[in-house]
């Protein structure tokens, strides 16, 4: 099991490397960053003046080194526009994004599971159907087009919410929505396969032969089955929660990490976009690990490979 | 005497398709039963529709009376006392047969409660006995065990104890050996004997193989197209088989001893479901086909004590079979 | 005598196996020192049950994986290296079949094109002769032109393997490796490929190496008859004479464990003990700790295959030229 898990974390660390590394080398070769803070029109030696004050005149090789270097000290570098450490500007935004994700994550969980679930014990019902047309509704169309869609909905047409800004918590109701029903659906749909899968076993037939009643078949046989492939899909949720509203907190004008994401992205403000790239990397991988020791938990299978390890 | 079982005019369709088309079959207290037949013959179908486990959308009709008492659409709380407290089944594939999230222990003890009036430990210590009553050695240890921690003889075995659990008065195994080595299936096969022996419980057991009935059952049905075409004591279909398809059957068989001869295979394939030849299923590939097999389906008549079939040309085909014997 | 025209000696091949995700690797010894001879026009039956190793042979003898010991030799020249020119001239002659035709076969293609693809890959002919090819294929495992456009989906199990086997001779193979070709099919259609391969042997002078864990096909198609045991031939011997009297315990448990239609066998050998698991064999003879006979030297010495009278072989301390006749 310990081994199991040191492998585990070993791949994660790896991970993380290599996602800043990649973004590194992106960043880095997608154009100069003097250039697009200072702009075209500034004199050589204030270029030159700049590059030098960030290292970027050094080989590419040695910024690696130096930039990783910082990491392992904790220093993360600093905003090139406005000299405050990146980690700082991130963390600000934190708070404002997570208002949305949070909220959000569960409604995803506490409609999406259930839907899911109803629909595959219902399969072929018209209440299944309406979940399956719900979902890939969801599943399809793009966020922008769902926020702009409940936007002119509720904004313009009935005018019970504001479109964008952040004064208010009616202000965060519709970039809710519009991350909760996608999500639901992809996890209603998710969920609704798992669970047909595991309806479809030979251990259901078996369990219903044995004369257990139905109810309980579902909640004690099928349920902790189908949680086994969910979890994966909700492991991937959880990782989205920093950065998983890059579109909708732009559409809304809401000021969190991905907007600040886009933000730096477009002024090729190296420390923030890694910084960001980092944290999104951190918690990916962090609820990648939890899922893997969720499945350890859930499927003995599993569990006895890394006990024999 | 009552019939612990007895099926009349079971017939199940899906979706319109006709998969069982009246099945009448009847088991007596401590009987063994065997069910012979192809993929697609009905005879896994019957018992999973006598006992409420087809999918919803299966139609199904006719009747399934336990002692008497209908129990085909009864509702599900008097199902769930009769399935694996009246009649248990086990099935095939071991490899999925138990729940991989669950230990031994859960899913014996689970048997145990819904049939048993026991209680605290005394529902382990019999789900430790019936572990070392199947052959499972150290039972007490390897209750806490996981499904895939164990072979798939010892899952067969694992299987036959929970079917035992409710303490049935009738097992129903449906190919219980065929996914097994030759050597385990023997073990399973020796096992489910001694066990029917000791406990006095009818058994129902459905096999492709006719090998496998013929040692481990008094009595055989042979199955076709949903329909069951003869039925007789096990030793008197084989020497004796008057149904052309289980002569067919038994003439495929190749023999482990003896002279060896060219296989009577049976011509053509199973019809499909969907497009049933109207009269006799068997016509189109039956050698002894008249006019009158493609008019109307025969029905199973008794042509002796205890022995019955379904075929207007039995006696041609008892003659045939007699002509060759004298050859 | 002719020489054989498949001659196995001392093929070895093991595996590493991991046990678990990260568990050490162990040497898993699939095949451990087979040799085999088959006469041309003859069958070779190879039963066993899983994990001794028969489908690892029927592939090494076919070429499709080299063993780490030992070699094979077709028409007395040992196999050509994988992939050269040599290689795949010798391979047009020698062909596979086996358990699940649907999965062998391409389902998005009409099956007459699949039997025509080894006369396109070994440019056989003309497109034309080709085309008659594969008619003359199809007649052959008795179907018709008809059956030819369709797809696998839409033809039955025992048609789908006329198909798998129509591809196979459509090089004139001298040589057929059959790993559990019926094993998939019912009882009547099993019986119609059986005699399909039968006659066909006949007609084309075909060589068989036949696998199986059904004894009863295995000696109605088999002239001689080998029984693996974890990786090890534990007896060899003429089908008939092998099945009527079993030396090895192992073989006697396997006959006794196949169900006789028509007759309750009193005395029924079920051996205890769970299936043989290839990663774990014991030392000794691997079959002792389920062998009813064994003696303290089974569990320290392996038996050889030794010859103990007619043409039988058999590798076991208890058997010997005299115990054979008794055990008869």
């Amino acid at each position: 099991m310990g081994r199991y898990f040191a492998i585990r974390i070993g791949r994660a660390a790896l991970t993380i490397v290599l996602v800043v590394t990649f973004a590194f080398i992106v960043l880095r070769l997608s154009g100069d960053p003097a250039l697009m803070i200072l702009g075209p029109e500034a004199p050589p030696e204030v270029l030159a003046a700049f590059r030098k004050a960030w290292g970027l005149d050094d080989p590419i090789w040695a910024q690696y080194f130096d930039y990783f270097g910082a990491i392992a000290k904790g220093e993360l570098g600093r905003s090139m526009r406005d000299g405050r450490p990146a980690i700082e500007l991130v963390l600000e935004r934190i708070p404002a994004t997570l208002a949305l994700t949070l909220p959000a994550f569960a409604f995803k969980v506490a409609l999406g599971i259930p839907a899911g679930i109803y629909a595959a014990l219902h399969r072929g019902s018209a209440i299944d159907r309406a979940v399956m047309m719900t979902a890939v509704a969801g599943f399809t169309v793009p966020s922008f087009v769902l926020a702009l869609l409940l936007v002119l909905v509720f904004a313009v047409q009935l005018g019970w919410l504001p479109s964008g800004g952040q004064d208010s918590w009616r202000h965060a109701i519709l970039p809710i929505a519009t991350l909760s029903l996608g999500g639901a659906a992809v996890l209603a749909r998710f969920t609704r396969s798992a669970m047909l899968e595991v309806l479809g076993q030979p251990y259901i037939r078996t369990a219903s032969a044995k004369g257990v009643p139905w109810r309980k078949v579902v909640t004690s046989h099928a349920l902790p089955n189908a949680a086994i492939p969910t979890v994966t899909i909700l492991g991937f949720m959880v990782g989205t929660l920093i950065a998983g509203a890059v579109v909708v907190e732009s559409v809304f004008a809401w000021p969190g990490v991905g907007r600040l994401l886009v933000v730096a992205v477009a002024n090729r403000d190296l420390a923030v976009v890694q910084c960001i790239l980092l944290l999104v990397a951190m918690t990916m991988v962090t609820s990648n690990l939890i899922v893997d020791f969720l499945y350890g938990f859930l499927d003995p299978r599993l569990r006895a490979k890394g006990a024999h390890a | 005497m009552v019939p612990l079982v007895s099926i009349a005019g079971l017939s199940v369709a899906f979706s319109g398709v006709p998969v069982l088309r009246g099945v009448d079959l009847a088991l007596q207290k401590g009987e063994a039963l065997g069910l012979v037949g192809e993929s697609g013959s009905g005879k896994s179908v019957t018992w999973l529709a006598a006992l409420g486990l087809l999918p919803r959308h299966a139609q199904v009709s006719g009747s399934v009376r336990l002692e008497g008492r209908e129990i085909l659409g009864a509702p599900a709380t008097a199902l769930d006392r009769v399935r694996g407290g009246r009649i248990a089944m086990i099935f095939q594939d071991p490899a999925s047969a138990l729940n991989p999230v669950l230990t031994i222990r859960k899913q014996l003890c689970e048997a145990l409660a819904l049939h048993r009036d026991l209680q605290g430990n005394a529902v382990k210590a019999e789900a430790r006995r019936l572990l070392d009553l199947v052959g499972i050695p150290d039972a007490a240890r390897r209750l806490e065990a996981y499904p895939h921690e164990f072979s798939g003889g010892q899952v067969q075995r694992i299987m036959i104890a929970m079917a035992l659990a409710g303490n049935p008065d009738l097992l129903i195994a449906d190919e219980p050996t065929t996914a097994l080595d030759a050597t385990i299936q023997a073990q399973i096969l020796e096992l489910l004997s001694t066990v029917r022996r000791e406990l006095g419980m009818a058994m129902v057991l459905i096999s492709h193989d006719l090998g496998v009935v013929a040692e481990n059952c008094e009595r055989v049905a042979v199955m076709y197209a949903g329909r069951i075409v003869e039925q007789a004591p096990s030793n008197q279909l084989f020497a004796d088989p008057v149904h052309p398809y289980a002569q067919g059957l038994i003439g495929a068989l190749p023999p482990l001893d003896g002279p060896r001869r060219r296989l009577t295979a049976i011509p053509g394939t199973v019809p499909d479901p969907a497009h049933m030849p109207s009269g006799c299923a068997f016509a189109p590939r039956c050698t002894l086909a008249a006019e009158p097999c493609g008019l109307a389906a025969p029905s199973l008549a008794p042509i002796a004590d205890d022995r019955s079939v379904a075929c207007i040309r039995a006696e041609a085909s008892r003659r045939a079979l007699l002509g060759i014997a004298a050859e | 005598m002719s020489p054989p025209l498949v001659e196995v000696s001392a093929i070895s091949r093991s595996y590493a196996m991991r046990s678990g995700m990260f568990g050490r690797s162990a040497a898993v010894h699939a095949v451990d020192g087979v040799s085999l001879a088959i006469a041309k026009g003859e069958t070779l039956g190879l039963v066993g049950e899983s994990g001794s190793g028969k489908s690892t042979t029927g592939r090494i003898v076919l070429g499709l994986e080299s063993p780490d010991r030992g070699e094979v030799r077709f028409q007395g020249k040992p196999m050509a290296a994988a992939e050269t020119a040599a290689w795949r001239a010798q391979r047009a002659r020698m062909q596979m079949i086996f358990q699940d035709p649907l999965g062998a076969l391409d389902r998005r293609l009409p099956v007459a094109t699949q039997i025509r693809e080894p006369l396109d890959i070994h440019g056989l002919g003309t497109s034309a002769e080709r085309e008659e090819r594969v008619r003359e294929l199809l007649r052959a495992v008795e179907l018709t032109p008809a059956h030819g456009g369709r797809y696998p989906g839409a033809l039955s199990g025992g048609q789908r393997q006329r198909i798998v086997l129509a591809r196979a001779l459509a090089t004139e193979p001298d040589f057929l490796v059959c790993d559990e070709p019926v094993s998939a099919l019912d009882v009547s259609i099993q019986a119609q490929v059986v005699n399909l391969l039968a006659d066909l042997q006949a007609r084309l002078s075909l060589t068989l190496l036949f696998i199986s864990h059904d004894l009863r096909v295995v000696r109605q198609i088999s002239n001689v008859v080998a029984v693996m045991y974890l990786g090890r031939i534990v007896e060899i011997g003429s089908a008939d004479d092998l099945f009527a009297r079993p030396a090895h315990p192992y073989t006697q448990a396997l006959v006794s464990a196949s169900p006789a239609s028509g007759r309750r066998s009193a005395g029924r050998i079920v051996l205890s003990g769970d299936p043989p698991n290839p990663a774990a064999r014991p030392n000794g003879c691997a079959f002792h700790p389920r062998c009813p006979r064994a003696i303290a030297r089974c569990a320290s010495e392996v038996p050889t295959l030794a010859a103990v009278g007619g043409n039988r072989q058999v590798a076991c301390h208890l058997v010997t030229g005299a115990a054979t006749r008794d055990a008869a």
